[in-house]
């Protein structure tokens, strides 16, 4: 994301409990608003955030069970970074990845959806992964 | 942070309608899974799930959403679906879950098109 002026940035940490990915997307939902976005691209932003915060929950195995959120707000659009310090994964397998139970419409699989949804909700979907860690970076950028 | 979450069920003689409020994560998912269950094995076979009062959803909750429209394959039954916003719509027809249940605007759309 190139930037005309300085960035201001907000950070969260959060702890892989239920639900706290809401408390995530509610303070991307905040900072969208503050940067007015409009409703539909506010909701998804909120969605892809839950996305990525699950994402970590479930497959991150970071031994410090936390999750740390940067907010960075520029005049391009909001950018997210979403980091956990798990096991890492490879992201081209994990969007093949299917449930434990045969999918009655292959096409209409259960599970696997995530990165997915984070590509079709954002404007860029960045994945940086290794074995000290997973950072998901997605922007959604201002329209005129 | 609590969920704060609840499903509202209404019957008719051909079918039923179950309403979530609240965040569909798994929590919720399960227990609509159950309740639209306990309405199928009853021999309702036509159900519509109003998601109105649910302004977010998650991959888990649409994963069991799509565990109903199979429960309701096996009974040749119908699920219809109303009350979506637009992110949640698009995100459901990038599922496929269009495919195989009705999206309609409000509830009665989706029962007019059973």
């Amino acid at each position: 994301m190139t930037n005309t002026f300085s960035n201001d940035q907000v950070l969260l940490t959060i702890p892989m409990r239920p639900d706290m990915e809401l408390a995530a997307a509610k303070l991307a939902s905040v900072i969208a608003e503050s940067m007015s976005f409009n409703d539909d691209q506010i909701e998804e932003i909120q969605l892809a955030m839950i996305e990525s915060c699950i994402n970590a929950f479930e497959h991150s195995q970071s031994p410090d069970q936390s999750v740390v959120i940067q907010y960075i707000i520029s005049t391009n659009g909001l950018e997210l970074k979403i980091t956990d310090q798990g096991i890492g994964f490879n992201p081209t397998n994990r969007s093949k990845r299917r449930s434990s139970q045969p999918d009655l419409h292959p096409d209409m699989r259960k599970r696997g959806w995530g990165l997915e949804i984070m590509n079709t909700l954002m404007d860029s979907v960045d994945i940086m992964s290794g074995e000290n860690g997973t950072t998901i970076t997605m922007v959604k950028y201002k329209t005129a | 942070m609590a969920n704060k979450f609840d499903i509202q069920t209404r019957v008719e003689h051909e079918y039923a309608v179950l309403e979530t409020a609240g965040y569909l994560n798994d929590s919720l998912g399960e227990q609509l899974s159950k309740k639209a269950q306990e309405l199928i094995e009853k021999g309702y076979t036509q159900l519509v799930i109003n998601l109105d009062k649910t302004a977010l959803i998650n991959s888990i909750g649409i994963s069991i959403l799509i565990e109903i429209i199979e429960a309701l394959d096996e009974r040749d039954g119908t699920l219809n679906f109303c009350g979506l916003s637009a992110t949640q719509e698009r995100t459901f027809r990038m599922m496929a879950i269009a495919k195989y249940a009705g999206i309609f605007p409000d509830e009665k759309a989706a029962i007019a098109n059973f």
